[in-house]
């Protein structure tokens, strides 16, 4: 992949691309949580570090914490341009090129300071909850984040769904970590015990929130799509991914999106994008893999230029695979943190992710599918061509396969990615006109 | 056995990628069957209990030419799984009717799904190792799935596990790996008499026959050592961190060896010395599978370390047992577990003063006057200045 130009700011949750109630609800939920957070030295408010899939973000608020989500603060550092700067003081301290970038973003910004994407300080964690779920370079981030903060680790192991199950033993192994090492740990760092009416509050309000969510996402079946299913998803998906699951204010923003959503389909509207609005819609994309965050608005015209929307994401279910069925439920609050932890996307097997594809794909009356490969994740790449393959093989709908990186801008070649999808769009021109089905 | 025919037949089972040896077990032994694992720890002893012969799937190394795996996997993924595809791929591997995948990192997980696609008439299994730092709730843990193994496995041979074939797995398992640390001692004590390439490639070996032929050979290489002094030679003596799944390619460590330093330790082929103590013959064998896994593992890269200092600790630690000089750090390229742990690592290393150096490297490289170079100044500025 060649290099690309230096990095400059590139887009913000808030640059125009909408003007909706639900993206100023969310900036100022962020802009709040980023404040608390900021201020946590001074108020006391414990602050507890995880990672998005399998984040039990009900679990530490009803011990009062506040979550920081590593991956979170990466992908707006790139979005603010601020990534490279930080790659490179890590690269200089010794981490290798060929690691993830996120890890190497997240260094960089404690080295530099940790200051967060929005200018203020982030606070030192008072736990680092490691949930390795779905990823073995968490296990990694936070045996440096430790070495860094000096913060004690509490460690929860959810097993992978190799066989494209949870198995009933797995559950068991997961809840009893919860009950026996994750609760105790927020118990001493928080110096409150567990409330479990508390806890219940939370996870009804997360499956309010899913409820809404999942409307969002399926709305994509219509045609024109209200929603883009990926660039536009990003959005959709923060509150829930990040600090926001299971609170009064990320319940009332996932109904607002939902109301908004909903009237644009009665409108037969399309999703804003950097293009504008997009109501005409000329090709419907099932797309597989992160984006790029550092060209993250670039990107996204890549694709709206050509008016072509996506319907249907799996980097949108990193936090969770609620279209699927499942709802956190208050009525078992540990076996439903099990159950959540495990379904996360990069905690399912291939053959698992392949089935879901290929479901999106009938099920969004999409015509074309596309991989986006990113360097640093060998959870999403390794095994991704062989998606690429078994996905055509089973819909009979020619797959395009691009390279870039997360926030890494040296992997982000403009030019290859816009000729390679640009060709991609001409040959479904021609697939179309040649009568192929889709 | 002389120590030459050993090592020629040592050489001989490396270089063939073809397993003949174990295809030539399974021809003689109708209606038995073989099961693979990958780097970097599987419990042969279940798989042997079960009447089959375990085989190391350790990639293609230098000598297999790539020509559909690199169809697989994008140019910034290791070389190991590519490898691994070209084997299967070509039919190599058709001998085997259950693959093992340990979790060492996301590219061999996620490689046991593109077995499963590829071959859906073959076992697969993906093995999720106990991570954690409570020792009961681990082994709790794998000795539940220790069990779905076995399960499956017996379904796989027809061959139920009995009492006795499990007490013969552990204590032959038990003794190879006291054989190869019997070996790891000799070479640790007297470098001059083990080249590592010899050790390496003995073990290697037993990767693929039965453990008794192993044991037979390792045995047999012991004796002849203790019989052969050597010449001592003074070299730099060091330990070499990080190649645990991939495997160096065999001109690599001899480069090492050749460019003034001895390797005193190392991570090649790290699974059969995972284990630090026996596993009990005694009572329940999956729980004692499970008990030695939780409670007395080396701490390497793919395992959590819950001791905030341990990691730094444990490279001293190794430095130390070893009466090492200094580390080379050599990792896979794109390896995740080793170059996330290097950082760590090195600081450890050099915060009580060892000279470290680092290098990356791929199963196929076949360039190694940059390795000469490099490990070959190495090894001068620990003789003259005692560090790099
Ligand atoms: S490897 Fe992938 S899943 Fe893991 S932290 Fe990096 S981007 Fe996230
Ligand atoms: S070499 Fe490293 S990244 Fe590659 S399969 Fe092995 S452990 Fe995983």
């Amino acid at each position: 992949m060649a290099s690309a130009d230096p990095q400059k700011p590139r887009v913000s949750p808030d640059d125009g691309s909408s003007k909706d109630r639900s993206m100023q609800l969310q900036k100022e939920m962020l802009g709040e949580h980023y404040r608390r957070l900021e201020s946590a030295p001074e108020t006391g408010e414990p602050v507890v570090y995880t990672f998005v899939p399998g984040n039990l973000t009900e679990l530490i608020r009803s011990f009062g914490a506040l979550p920081v989500l590593p991956e979170i603060n990466a992908l707006q550092s790139a979005m603010r341009g601020k990534s490279q700067g930080y790659i490179a003081a890590a690269e200089r301290a010794g981490h290798s090129e060929d690691v993830c970038s996120y890890v190497k973003c997240d260094v960089g910004m404690l080295k530099a300071g940790n200051v967060g994407p929005t200018g203020t300080r982030l606070p030192k964690p008072d736990l680092l909850l490691l949930s390795y779920t779905g990823c073995f370079t968490f296990m990694k981030w936070f045996e440096l984040l430790r070495e860094e903060y000096g913060c004690p680790t509490v460690f929860l192991h959810v097993p992978y769904q190799g066989d494209g199950r949870q198995t009933a033993e797995q559950r068991a192994y997961v809840i009893r970590q919860i009950r026996e090492e994750l609760i105790p740990a927020l118990a001493r760092v928080t110096g409150r015990s567990y409330d479990e009416d508390r806890l219940r509050e939370n996870l009804a309000r997360s499956a309010a929130a899913e409820n809404d969510l999942v409307a969002v996402l399926q709305s994509a079946r219509k045609t024109p799509s209200p929603i883009d299913a990926y660039f536009g998803a990003v959005y959709y998906v923060g509150p829930i991914f990040s600090a926001f699951r299971g609170t009064p204010e990320g319940a009332a923003y996932y109904r607002a999106l939902r109301q908004e959503v909903e009237d644009r389909a009665a409108r037969r509207a399309g999703p804003m994008t950097p293009s504008g609005p997009l109501d005409r819609q000329k090709y419907r994309l099932v797309v597989e893999g992160p984006p790029n965050w550092t060209h993250f608005r670039e990107f996204w015209r890549m694709f709206s230029d050509e008016a072509a929307v996506v319907v249907a994401s799996t980097y949108s279910k990193v936090g969770g695979t609620y279209d699927f069925g499942f709802r956190h439920d208050a009525s078992d609050p540990l076996g439903t943190m099990a159950d959540y932890c495990s379904g996360c996307y990069t905690n399912l097997s291939l053959p698992a992710r392949v089935g879901m594809l290929e479901n999106y794909i009938r099920d969004y009356g999409a015509d074309g599918f596309l991989v986006h490969s990113v360097k640093s994740c060998n959870s999403f790449s390794a095994g991704q061509l062989m998606i690429l393959r078994e996905v055509e093989k089973r819909t009979g709908i020619p797959g395009a396969f691009i390279e870039s990186d997360l926030v890494d801008a040296r992997y982000f070649s403009a030019a290859n990615l816009k000729n390679r999808l640009e060709s991609y769009f001409q040959m479904l021109d021609a697939r179309r006109a040649s009568g192929a089905p889709s | 056995m002389t120590r030459k025919e050993i090592l020629d037949w040592a050489f001989e089972v490396y270089e063939d990628i073809d397993f003949t040896a174990a295809r030539t077990w399974l021809a003689d032994h109708p209606g038995r069957k073989a099961a693979g694992y990958l780097p970097v720890y599987a419990p042969r002893e279940l798989i042997r209990a079960a009447g089959m012969l375990p085989v190391g799937i350790h990639g293609g190394g230098e000598n297999l030419e790539i020509i559909k795996g690199d169809a697989f996997y994008q140019s910034y993924i290791c070389h190991l799984p590519r490898s691994v595809i070209e084997l299967a791929q070509s039919r190599r591997l058709s001998f085997l009717s259950a693959v093992l995948f340990p979790s060492t990192c996301d590219v061999i997980r996620n490689l046991s799904g593109v077995w499963q696609l590829l071959y859906p008439e073959i076992y697969v299994r993906y093995l999720d190792l106990p991570q954690g730092s409570d020792p009961e709730i681990r082994a709790q843990f794998w000795k539940q799935e220790l069990a779905a193994l076995l399960a499956d496995l017996e379904e796989v041979s027809g061959r139920p596990a009995t009492a006795e074939s499990f007490r013969d797995a552990i204590a032959t398992y038990n003794r190879a790996r006291s054989v190869i640390r019997d070996l790891y001692r000799a070479r640790r004590e007297t470098p001059w008499r083990v080249p590592t390439e010899e050790l390496y490639v003995l073990v290697r070996a037993g990767e693929t026959v039965p453990v008794e032929v192993f044991l037979d050979k390792a045995l047999g290489y012991l004796a002849e050592i203790e019989r052969d002094a050597g010449r001592v030679r003074d070299k730099s003596r060091v330990i070499v961190v990080g190649a645990f799944c991939e495997q160096p390619p065999l001109g690599l460590i001899k480069t090492i060896e050749r460019s003034g330093c001895f390797i005193v330790d190392d991570d090649f082929l790290i699974g059969n010395r995972l284990l630090t103590s026996d596993v009990s013959t005694q009572g329940d064998p999956v729980e004692n599978l499970a008990r030695a896994f939780a409670g007395s593992t080396v701490k390497t890269s793919t395992i959590y370390e819950p001791d905030s200092e341990g990691k730094r600790r444990s490279i001293t630690e190794r430095v130390a047992a070893a009466k090492a000089d200094g580390v080379l750090f050599a990792s896979a390229s794109f390896c995740d577990p080793a170059l996330l742990d290097r950082p760590l690592l090195e600081a450890g290393a050099r915060a009580a003063g060892i000279p470290c150096m680092a290098f990356k490297f791929a199963e196929n490289t076949s360039q190694f006057q940059q390795f000469r170079e490099q490990t070959g100044t190495f090894a001068d500025s620990i003789k003259l200045w005692g560090g790099a």
